[in-house]
């Protein structure tokens, strides 16, 4: 079966996250003010053709964790949308 | 002592590199194709060189999917059995997602894509003046990884003043501690942002470059 999977890739919290900081800076051009911080990630969908939901949730991680996000910078959270 | 220059799709300062090390460093050069894998023409004495660049027009994270190639396990292997690895700009950060260096270049503090001549220094070497060309140029590290670093030395160049004083004010890009670049703990894989391949000529007006490679061993 297939299943529909996202995964939200997103900067560590304690990091300077510098796009986000611009698009902060664009929003208060753009006079709305209240917004007082933005942090900007990816969201990745993938289609996996596996067995069971677990089956696909470990090649997510595995994906995830080799090439979609990086640890030292990153965190990633996975969800099922079928 | 012969180089190999990887390229990848996206690569940009390949030819630059090329050009320094065989015309002003009188170096042999054998270009490396990314889908290629044969690194039988060299022994660990000789060097292999990630060049500048936006390898896979930096999809996902700088140098994530140019890990992957088929070049890069081979260049991984080669630098495991302990041949020379020189990384610079887009080849740090190739490095840095490769694991064959610890930490991470993230987006300059400032925003900006920055692209000048800059100041880097450390004990041996004395300030050089080395131009810079990079939006992903912060390098991170967690404390610990960082206090391994310096304990073993393997801090190669710090960003300074042209009398070689390292301080934050210095500090084009907010790399944590004012690094530039770094080495393996075994000392034969270098990473570094700064481009010494563009300062080797004194057509130029620069040879600081040179001594960047002296400092390496890699002249």
């Amino acid at each position: 079966m297939t299943y529909n999977v996202q995964i939200k890739v997103m900067p560590l919290k304690d990091l300077l996250d510098p796009q986000g900081k611009a698009v902060l800076g664009g929003l208060k051009n753009l006079g709305i003010t209240s917004v007082e911080d933005v942090r900007v990630g990816k969201h990745i969908t993938l289609q996996i053709e596996a067995a069971s939901e677990a089956a696909a949730r470990s090649v997510a991680e595995e994906a995830s964790k080799k090439l979609l996000s990086n640890p030292v910078m990153e965190f990633f959270e996975i969800e099922f949308v079928n | 002592m012969k180089f190999g220059v990887v390229v990848f799709p996206g690569s940009n300062c390949d030819r630059d590199m090329q050009d320094a090390l065989q015309n002003d460093l009188n170096k042999e050069v054998i270009m490396l194709w990314h889908k290629d894998k044969d690194l039988s023409m060299f022994s660990t004495e000789d060097c292999i060189v990630l060049p500048g660049g936006f390898s896979y027009g930096d999809y996902l994270r700088c140098g994530a999917i140019a890990r992957f190639s088929p070049m890069m396990q081979s260049v991984i292997d080669f630098a495991k059995m302990g041949g020379k690895v020189l990384g610079v700009c887009n080849g740090f950060q190739i490095l840095c997602e490769s694991h064959l260096l610890p930490g991470v270049l993230l987006q300059n503090a400032n925003q900006q894509f920055i692209c000048k001549n800059v100041y880097i220094s450390n004990n041996a070497t004395g300030a050089l003046k080395i131009p810079i060309a990079h939006g992903e140029g912060r390098y991170f590290a967690n404390d610990a990884v960082l206090d391994e670093l310096e304990k073993n030395n393997q801090v190669i160049f710090r960003y300074s003043d042209a009398a070689g004083l390292i301080d934050t004010q210095f500090n084009p890009n907010g790399a944590v501690r004012n690094i530039a670049g770094i080495r393996n703990k075994e000392g034969n894989v270098f990473g570094m942002m700064p481009h010494p391949e563009r300062a080797t000529s004194a057509l130029l007006n620069n040879l600081d470059g040179k001594k960047v490679f002296e400092f390496l061993g890699l002249n």
